[in-house]
């Protein structure tokens, strides 16, 4: 890879003044961004690593729901969101390896937004508040598109806060290879209604599944849901999985998502 | 290059390090410890995996930099202190747990992380956890065999596949 100059600040203020720079780029974990400039796609003049900062660690309850510090890595949010949010906890541990969460971190997760990534339809089907160190996010605002966010350049996330559903499960059908989710449905019932988020699925990343969020808000059960029907229209089409067939998951996952919920 | 310095296995260490070097570089080409191995450079296979603050990592997919001032483990340190092999090594050489063994030190490393957190892991258990970790030779069986072994169960009792 390209050499850069590598800084580690030790708090959010000093991390948004190196991010400042042109060519300046954030890293995380790097369980992502390593191999990416490995193979030369990323070639950043300056990397910030934010994993030195102690106000983005840790997982805590707080106004709006529970916070999660962007640079807490997957490992230690399966532990210690278990007691409060389990199927958020669930999904946290059942990213990549162990060895892969214990680097990768939510903040570098949600970021990156790849359209098979875990976190992002968890942060989507909870309605969750994406923080940086100017602004709050909400996550129907947020995400747009296959890599795309409304991140602006040098801004990046400092917390996201997960208000806490009633119920909720997250179903991932794994593409072992890789570890991504070849297609995984989020669901999340909360007392004005219910939110379906889906990733691995669509050309255009993760997606809310409106009609099943309206079938599910008046009978939260996998029956609800059975007359519909899911366009394969924007779906992604590889070796892994035809778009009909992720299209067909869609349902089948949303389905297995509502009897687990708890 | 900048100097780096960290704690690696138990000795306070330096070497010179771009912001590019990678942990595996810094310990296989600045301090000659050429136990760990590199696999796949692209965080699939685990060969490279070592301990940074007690935590398994794949030491191709981290920064030297971005871990000064740990304190890492690698297969090097994994042996008693009179140089006799440690328990993990001990069950895999009785278990016959390696054939090429390119993937071992990794699955080493992995495999004493898991036993940190879980002292008696099931089989199950013990084949999720190695999930990161590759063997081409396809070695698993007693892999798993060598962990339960290590973790003072009756490897035996294990179902022939």
């Amino acid at each position: 890879m390209h050499n850069f100059d590598f800084v580690k600040p030790s708090s959010i203020a000093d991390a948004v003044a190196a991010l400042s720079s042109e060519g300046a780029q954030a890293l995380s974990g790097g369980q992502t961004l390593l191999p990416t400039m490995k193979q030369r796609l990323a070639a950043p003049d300056v990397l910030v690593s934010l994993t030195g900062i102690a106000e983005m660690q840790g997982v805590c309850t707080g106004e709006g729901g529970l916070h999660i510090g962007a640079a807490t890595p997957h490992a230690v949010v399966a532990r210690d969101a278990a007691a409060h949010y389990p199927a958020l906890a669930a999904l946290a541990g059942g990213i990549g390896d162990p060895a892969v969460r214990n680097r990768g971190t939510i903040g570098g997760s949600v970021a990156n937004n790849d359209p098979a990534a875990c976190y992002p339809a968890a942060v989507l089907a909870s309605g969750a508040t994406v923080v940086t160190p100017h602004r709050r996010i909400a996550a129907d605002d947020y995400f747009q598109g296959m890599f795309s966010t409304a991140l602006d350049e040098g801004e990046f996330i400092t917390q996201v806060i997960f208000p806490i559903p009633h119920k909720a499960a997250y179903v991932k059908f794994n593409q072992p290879a890789s570890r991504f989710a070849l297609t995984a449905v989020f669901v999340a019932q909360f007392s004005d209604g219910v939110r379906v988020a889906v990733t691995g699925a669509s050309n255009n990343g993760v997606f809310r599944w409106t009609e099943a969020e309206a079938a599910l808000s008046s009978d939260f059960s996998a029956k609800a849901i059975s007359d519909l029907t899911v366009a394969a229209d924007d779906m992604i089409s590889d070796l892994h999985g035809s778009a009909a067939y992720r299209a067909h998951l869609v349902k089948v996952l949303t389905g297995r998502a509502v009897t687990a919920a708890r | 290059m900048t100097k780096v310095t960290m704690t690696v296995n138990g000795k306070s260490v330096s070497a010179e390090a771009e912001g590019r070097t990678l942990l595996v570089q810094y310990l296989r080409e600045g301090l000659g410890l050429t136990g760990t191995h590199v696999g796949c450079d692209t965080s699939q296979c685990g060969a490279c995996v070592v301990h940074v603050d007690g935590k398994a990592v794949k030491s191709c997919t981290v920064f030297a930099m971005d871990v000064a001032g740990s304190e890492v483990c690698t297969i090097e340190g994994m042996a008693n202190a009179d140089g006799s092999l440690g328990v993990v090594q001990q069950a895999f050489q009785d278990h016959h747990g390696l054939q090429c063994g390119f993937c071992t030190p990794g699955m080493v490393m992995s495999s004493a992380a898991l036993l940190a957190e879980n002292p008696r892991p099931s089989e199950s258990e013990i084949r999720h956890y190695l999930e990161g970790n590759i063997c081409r030779c396809t070695g698993y069986h007693n892999i798993v065999k060598a962990v339960l072994a290590a973790s003072g169960q009756d490897a035996g009792a294990m179902a022939a596949e």
